[in-house]
């Protein structure tokens, strides 16, 4: 391949990266650089005085934020780990030939589709604590019984993290079932005719042989539960008592509501530290398998 | 007997998934049939009296359609802009010595993982200075930049596909290199082309995030956005919530049930080739 080419495949590359550079790397940067600085959104007269560290320091000893940042580890966590359980069992059940697998795939993709706020709205409507489904459920018409779901700080981070696995526990069963698909039947045949039951069968052919897939899954979910913003701004605006204070509507806050960017900035810089060291091992796992793939 | 055991199971597990799937969007979205007491009633009113009041006041009163409007132009701007550029990108990651494309690659991939909230602040500052904020394209060059990821990455994997011969032979022909690669080799890129235009659209139709922090204007706001800042007078307009949110579903479910192959081909693109 000669100079000219590459030349003409660079110049079919500039308008990406250059939208890239504008509206993600260059804000991220920028992020960093008003991190180190006092600015106030309303009061643009102060201008922005470099303060060196003081909003980091700050951060760390602000007690909202260390909570937000506990909520979310455990939002972040919770919803990983039961998304990747029943999507695993519903990539199972799904791999399995039977009459309208097709529809039911689709049944499965539509949580996926709907946008979150619709569904954050449904399980609004759904956990209400006067006429929501959950309490009928739970308690028929005794409505003395009826649990504010949304308004108690012990039930509604619980609320979010059944209303996320809703949502996207579908996305996961993909993922894996995708992984499933490659697995040649030869082994499962083999693996019948030396005697080995169901168990065994999952245990040595499955699990390993679906765990890359499954790897894959556990940190995109990480990274995608890591940025949960519109659930929690939707269903209980980060409250009662910041019970769903999640990381990013916190940054949001600070940022949006109450004018601090330089202190917002520091927020923001923190999440993206955070998964900057998720995405770099998701990036160095996925990236590796799409590189071996193209050269195959 | 064990036969009839296992395909018990197998049913019920169907059953149970599709249940779990299906059944709370169904029940909220039947609310959109309902009337105001049948909404709140306890025990709950299994079907509804298909009144179609609140449809009528989520158009009327909360004027959905202008919504629907701006998630248009702005998610079906988004998706041009992203799949043409994506293509443009893709093909070159595709062709470019692979010392050079994987350096490339991981960078675009890492912007993919990247949290909105780390570029929501200069972004909209950004935005500010170009007096771009409450416009559509302020929002649609950011979806572009979040949205071209993904689809650099499938058509990526497309294009190393299709053999390079194809193009050699286009440029034996007399063929420009820019001519080949239009006429010989997007052509055969359309169903590549096409699943990275359906997770586009899907995107840019859902994204509550920056159109919150952009769209501030009730004038400019998209579907999701004004669905989640519905405000009845006293109670909590569940009726017209429902509604807006069947209208902005239904799209999506259409898609969904269309191309679910070619939808979860793209996602997973990747993430288990090789």
């Amino acid at each position: 391949m000669n100079q000219m080419s590459h030349r003409f495949y660079l110049l079919l590359l500039l308008p990406t990266l250059l939208v890239l550079l504008l509206f993600i790397a260059g804000p991220v940067g920028q992020s960093f650089f008003l991190s180190f600085h006092r600015m106030i959104i309303g009061l643009p007269h102060l201008g922005a005085p470099f303060i060196g560290l003081q909003n980091y320091q700050e951060l760390l000893n602000d007690p909202v934020a260390r909570h937000s940042l506990w909520v979310t580890l455990i939002f972040v966590g919770t919803t990983t780990f039961f998304e990747l359980l029943i999507g695993l069992l519903l990539a199972l059940l799904m791999h399995r030939r039977f009459p309208g697998r097709g529809a039911l795939r689709a049944c499965v993709l539509i949580p996926w589709a709907i946008p979150t706020v619709v569904s954050a709205q449904m399980w609004r409507f759904l956990f209400n604590d006067a006429y929501g489904m959950v309490n009928y459920a739970m308690f028929g018409a005794e409505t003395s019984a009826y649990i504010p779901w949304l308004a108690l700080p012990s039930t509604a981070l619980f609320s979010l993290i059944l209303a996320d696995i809703w949502k996207t526990a579908s996305f996961a069963a993909l993922l894996i079932l995708a992984g499933l698909q490659v697995i040649p039947d030869e082994l499962y045949q083999a693996a019948r005719v030396d005697g080995a039951g169901t168990w065994r069968r999952f245990r040595h052919i499955t699990w390993p042989l679906i765990l890359p897939a499954l790897l894959v899954a556990l940190l995109f979910r990480t990274i995608d539960a890591f940025r949960v913003f519109d659930l929690a701004f939707v269903m209980t605006q980060g409250g009662p008592a910041d019970a769903t204070n999640v990381l990013q509507l916190y940054g949001y806050k600070k940022m949006f509501v109450e004018g601090w960017m330089g202190y917002g900035s520091a927020v923001s810089a923190c999440i993206f530290a955070i998964i900057l060291c998720l995405a770099v091992a998701y990036v160095r796992m996925v990236g590796r398998r799409l590189l071996e793939a193209g050269t195959g | 007997m064990k036969r009839l055991a296992k395909t018990v199971f197998l049913v019920a597990g169907v059953l149970a998934v599709a249940v779990f799937s299906l059944g709370p969007f169904l029940w909220f979205v039947a609310a959109a049939f309902k009337t105001p007491s049948e909404v709140t009633a306890i025990p709950p009113e299994w079907f509804p009296s298909f009144s179609m009041a609140f449809f009528q006041s989520a158009v009327t009163r909360y004027g959905i359609f202008r919504y629907l409007l701006n998630s248009t132009v702005v998610a079906g701007a988004t998706t041009v802009v992203t799949v043409s550029l994506g293509a443009l990108a893709g093909y070159a990651l595709a062709r470019l010595p692979r010392r050079w494309s994987r350096v490339l690659l991981m960078g675009v991939l890492a912007c993919a993982m990247f949290p909105q909230i780390a570029t929501a602040g200069p972004i909209w500052r950004f935005l500010r200075l170009l007096e771009w904020l409450n416009t559509y394209q302020g929002l649609i060059l950011p979806y572009v930049a979040f949205t071209l990821p993904l689809s650099v990455w499938i058509l990526t994997l497309f294009f190393r596909e299709l053999p390079e011969d194809l193009e050699a032979a286009a440029l034996v022909d007399g063929c420009t290199r820019i001519g080949a690669l239009f006429r010989v080799i997007l052509p055969l890129s359309a169903p590549g082309l096409f699943t990275a235009a359906i997770l586009t659209f899907i995107y840019a139709w859902n994204e509550f995030f920056l159109a919150l922090l952009i769209m501030t204007d009730p004038a400019k706001q998209t579907m999701p956005v004004g669905i989640a800042l519905f405000q009845g007078e006293y109670t909590i307009p569940w009726g017209e919530i429902a509604a807006a949110s069947l209208i902005t579903t239904a799209p999506l479910v259409l898609l969904v049930l269309l191309f679910q192959q070619r939808i979860v081909k793209g996602l997973s693109a990747g993430a288990v080739k090789g």
